[in-house]
């Protein structure tokens, strides 16, 4: 390159290639990421798309967007507002408009601007006037004539040509951010192998969008994000769908069984059934079941008969699981149920996060029907949860929940690639061939675990089910103490998790004027609000549980530390409700929120003012 | 995997807890033959998993000395389906009522049979809710009174055998709860065949709709108004097994032998595993008066099973895997080193 380029550096950056829902805008964000990755950046990624496959085209409806927030640190969101947004169409300005830094840059593809894309995205006038948009850095590049013009030579019809416009925006950013863009390149090459025209047409406009970034003189200077201070080792990305179903995995080895899936497909969750039916290699048995019923009973029956079960879903999949829940619980046979968490009630917000399945989850199901359940709070940590929810259920012969939600089952992060012999082992409750007078709902004294015995194993027949069991023999009793008994035991052998799990962590001083508690997929942004604060001399700590049921032994201790508590949650308190009745020495304040969005920092930080 | 054992007889499957079906009900027949049935296959006793749904019927595992599994409303074909993927070597029985199966757990009978994942299905017909005290069944005859159709019901039944055929069914029998000798039969051709075989026992409950199958299954009648079909073996039924099965056109059609020039090699042979189902659904829907009512194997056709089909998949690609285990799987696909 021979023109002197003005590079500034910067510490981190927050992108949104945001359009209409058919032009790929994440899949750009996608790509963006990895090179990030490879050139060295943590990042934090959040996918944020209407829940039509094809919304109406130009409509604020159905803009998808993609914000991919990278640095030289270590990145824990994707990032409350931009400093870049790629706007596609006026629609894609309208949406995101408000969730802009000042001074921000925002490139539109000016092509799109005409009249009818105005009307359709709802503005009477020209939007970059409207808007006032002079206060930010506005780059309007024709990136539809100009992406026309990069294949007009290759002869292919127009439409093919357009769909690749996406990579002219993606080319201008690499420019602007002094990416390389070869591992796109290198993306192209394997995706469309059998396509050589389509791979041609990409190269073609992804380098025109560098080019014309390069050329333009609006968009000097260029900036840098220096690689991030992380630990060494081979990295990857994953999004929080396909850690859980690799955390599964990895729990099936350590137990030595295989695993069988038996799950109906449902948005969020559908990824975790797609991951594992994919893994045929390792063995595992998926199942698409008729509905979530036959999904879980599937699974209670593989399990009874010496699988690991799992079953994955989101709110609506959880509801019409519940019976069957319940018959794990009275079996005590070891399944995990995977719920990731999206806008409700009934249909809701299919494609939006929430934490409002969490009293579902506890408590979601006739009779008292103890189960544990577990949350995730990060992409990658997914796969430590899913392993521990595996492990729980398969030591201590119990139904475990475990809760994601749509924004860490979507996002991504890049994830140090963990080893599995690091990982503990799993002992599983099978007995042993060689005992004798086997007894279905003997326990082991410390845990309450029952023994598992396995059909097809020689003098071990028995009968479970869903009516109540005898203390010993578990033949069918209607004693009344017996069930006292019963139920006492179930409730117990839960609670009795708490020895394995380990303490609640609190990130900054372990006493002072306010603790934030948070639970489940909003650690990132509590993370960093809290951090900020605590960068300003403010005197707050955080809390954030990932053990639901039954809750780390220490909590108790952790709490008594602070002068007030705030339980922040995306639902309106569920889990400050739950803390009311299991701690109750406390006050609880609450910050809640139900939109379909995550937190963001800066709103979070502006409560945490008010109590400090 | 079926090593042989003739020593076990019917006894060696009864279980130690107290059978607690009314007296007079069908049930406890048909638990005899079922044992009778087991022993006659020569498996091990803990190679047999059955599983139930919720019912008078389906509290038939706990009389079981195998391995059992009495599980929720309507959901034990979705139970066993699991039981039996995750196993392939196990005997599998699901057992349940005409509520159980045609009603609540209808969609997952359907699923199951277009699967068709071996297991056998004890469809115990009585034409009633049993355990939740009489109520009427998607099998009720049209008008029947019950307590929630005081004034007799308004919609039309489902006959098991067209559903189960409808729904791509491989293996379809019919059996009279008291016929211990048909019955054991056709729950041994069940077992046998591979792929799910849908059992419809005919049972009569004694308490909430008793004499349901009195018409077609009376001492006097009997013979007359059913008709045991075999493999192989031409459609002939009655006292004087002089009356048979011809195809009219497009029907079947009851005739004398002796009649109107009819002779035995007139009469239809019964092919069970006649791929085609025109004549399975025919059989499967003859109903008395215009029929005799048909009992034994209607249906038997040879066709891949799921469980097998997963076992073959799964081998297959682990033959040529790059991926052998969790580690593998973490380092595939893009990654880079910092
Ligand atoms: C979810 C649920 N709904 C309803 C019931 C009540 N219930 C139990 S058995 C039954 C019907 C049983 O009829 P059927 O399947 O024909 O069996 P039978 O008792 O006649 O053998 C009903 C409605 C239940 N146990 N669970
Ligand atoms: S109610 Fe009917 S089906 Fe149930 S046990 Fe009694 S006789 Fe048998
Ligand atoms: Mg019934």
């Amino acid at each position: 390159m021979s023109k002197a380029k003005e590079v500034v550096e910067l510490e981190e950056v927050v992108i949104r290639f945001s359009g209409d829902s058919g032009d790929g805008m994440q899949l750009t964000g996608t790509l963006f990421s990895t090179t990030s990755a490879l050139v060295g950046n943590d990042f934090s990624t959040f996918p944020d798309y209407p829940s039509e496959i094809r919304a109406p085209q130009g409509t604020v409806g159905g803009v998808s967007g993609f914000q991919v927030h990278f640095g030289h640190s270590k990145i824990f969101t994707p990032g409350d507002f931009s400093d870049v947004l790629i706007a596609m169409n006026p629609a894609a300005l309208k949406a995101n408009r408000k969730w802009m830094k000042p001074g921000s840059i925002v490139i539109v593809d000016s092509d799109s601007f005409d009249e009818k894309g105005i009307t359709k995205a709802g503005y009477t006038e020209d939007p970059i006037v409207k808007e006032k948009l002079d206060k930010f850095n506005v780059i309007k590049a024709p990136i539809s004539t100009l992406t026309k013009e990069a294949v007009k030579e290759m002869g292919i019809d127009a439409k093919t040509g357009m769909r690749s416009k996406n990579m002219f925006a993606l080319g201008m950013v690499y420019w602007l951010y002094n990416r390389p863009l070869k591992h796109t390149e290198e993306f192209f090459q394997t995706k469309f192998k059998k396509k050589p025209d389509v791979i041609e047409a990409n190269k073609r406009v992804l380098k025109a969008g560098y080019n014309y970034a390069y050329t333009m003189e609006a968009m000097t200077p260029s900036y840098t994000v220096s690689p991030a201070e992380i630990d060494k080792g081979t990295y990857r990305n994953i999004n929080g769908n396909q850690a859980t179903a690799w955390g599964l995995l990895a729990a099936a080895e350590k137990a030595k069984l295989k695993l069988f899936v038996g799950s109906y497909p449902i948005t969020p969750a559908t990824v975790i059934l797609e991951e594992l039916a994919a893994r045929k290699d390792l063995g595992v048995k998926s199942f698409q079941a008729e509905d979530e019923i036959a999904g879980i009973c599937t699974t209670i029956g593989a399990s009874f008969a010496g699988l690991m079960g799992v079953t994955s879903t989101s709110g609506p999949g959880l509801a019409l699981k519940s019976e069957a829940i319940g018959l794990a619980v009275m079996a005590e046979l070891p399944i995990v149920i995977v719920n990731v968490q999206r806008g409700g009630p009934s249909t809701g917000l299919p494609t939006k996060t929430e934490q409002s399945d969490l009293f579902q989850a506890l408590y979601g199901r006739n009779g008292e029907s103890p189960v544990v359940v577990l949350a995730a709070s990060t992409p990658t940590n997914c796969f430590d949860h899913a392993f521990m929810a595996a492990k729980i259920a398969l030591e201590h012969m119990t139904p475990v929940i475990l809760l994601t939600d749509g924004f860490i089952a979507n996002g991504t992060q890049p994830w140090k690639v963990p080893s599995m012999k690091d990982y503990p082992d799993i002992k599983t409750m099978i007995v042993s061939k060689d005992e004798e007078d086997y007894q279905p709902y003997a326990r082991d004294v410390e845990t309450l675990a029952r023994l598992w015995a396995l059909p097809g194993m020689k003098g071990k027949e028995h009968r479970i089910g869903g009516l109540e069991k005898d203390f010993i023999k578990g033949s069918v009793s209607h004693d009344p103490l017996n069930h006292q008994k019963m139920t006492d035991v179930r409730d117990e052998k839960v609670e009795r998790v708490v020895n394995m799990i380990p303490d609640l962590e609190v990130t900054g001083d372990k006493e002072g004027d306010l603790l934030v508690v948070g639970w489940g997929g909003t650690f990132g942004h509590l993370h960093t609000a809290v951090k900020e604060m605590q960068n300003e001399g403010k005197k707050l700590s955080l809390a954030h549980f990932n053990y639901i049921r039954p809750l780390p032994a220490n909590t108790k201790e952790v709490f008594s530390r602070f002068k007030k508590i705030i339980v922040c949650e995306l639902n309106l308190g569920q889990f400050a409700n739950y803390l009311r009745m299991k701690q109750s020495d406390f006050k609880y304040e609450q910050f809640n929120k139900v939109q379909g969005l995550p937190f963001t920092a800066t709103e979070l930080k502006d409560e945490f003012k008010k109590y400090l | 995997m079926t090593e042989q054992n003739t020593k076990l007889t019917f006894k060696d499957f009864k279980s130690d807890q107290e059978v607690r079906w009314c007296p007079g009900c069908g049930d406890h027949i048909v638990l005899n033959s079922v044992q009778r049935a087991m022993a006659e296959l020569g498996r091990k006793k803990e190679d047999f998993a059955l599983i139930s749904g919720i019912g008078c019927s389906s509290r038939f595992p706990y009389y079981m000395d195998t391995y059992g599994f009495h599980g929720i409303h309507g959901r034990a074909a979705a139970i066993a389906s699991g039981v039996k993927v995750a196993n392939p070597q196990l005997s599998v029985w699901e057992v349940t009522g005409d509520g159980d199966a045609l009603a609540i757990g209808g969609n997952h009978f359907i699923h199951l049979i277009r699967r068709n994942i071996d297991i056998n299905l004890l469809l115990f017909n009585n034409q009633i809710y049993g355990l939740t005290k009489g109520q009427y069944s998607p099998t009720s005859k049209k008008g029947t009174t019950t307590k929630t159709s005081p004034f007799g019901t308004i919609e039309t039944p489902f006959n098991p055998g067209e559903l189960a055929i409808g729904a791509q069914g491989k293996f379809f029998a019919r059996t009279m709860d008291n016929n211990v000798k048909l019955s054991t039969e056709v729950f041994v051709e069940a077992a046998k065949h591979d792929g799910t075989s849908v059992v419809e026992i005919l049972q009569n409950c004694v308490i909430f709709n008793d004499g349901i199958y009195n018409e077609i299954n009376a001492k006097e009648v009997r013979e007359e108004r059913q008709i045991i079909l075999k493999h192989g073996a031409p459609m002939i039924f009655g006292k004087e097994r002089d009356k048979g099965l011809i195809l009219d056109g497009l029907k079947l059609k009851v005739v004398r032998i002796g009649e109107d020039g009819i002779t035995e090699d007139d009469i239809l042979i019964h092919k069970a595993n006649e791929n085609n189902p025109g004549i399975a659904m025919m059989l499967a829907n003859m109903r008395w008066p215009n029929y005799p009512v048909a009992l034994g194997v209607i249906r038997s056709v040879n066709a891949p099973t799921y469980d097998m089909a997963m076992e073959s998949q799964i081998s297959k690609i682990q033959a040529e895997a790059k991926i052998k285990n969790v580690d593998d799987l973490l380092h595939s696909g893009n990654t880079w080193e910092v």
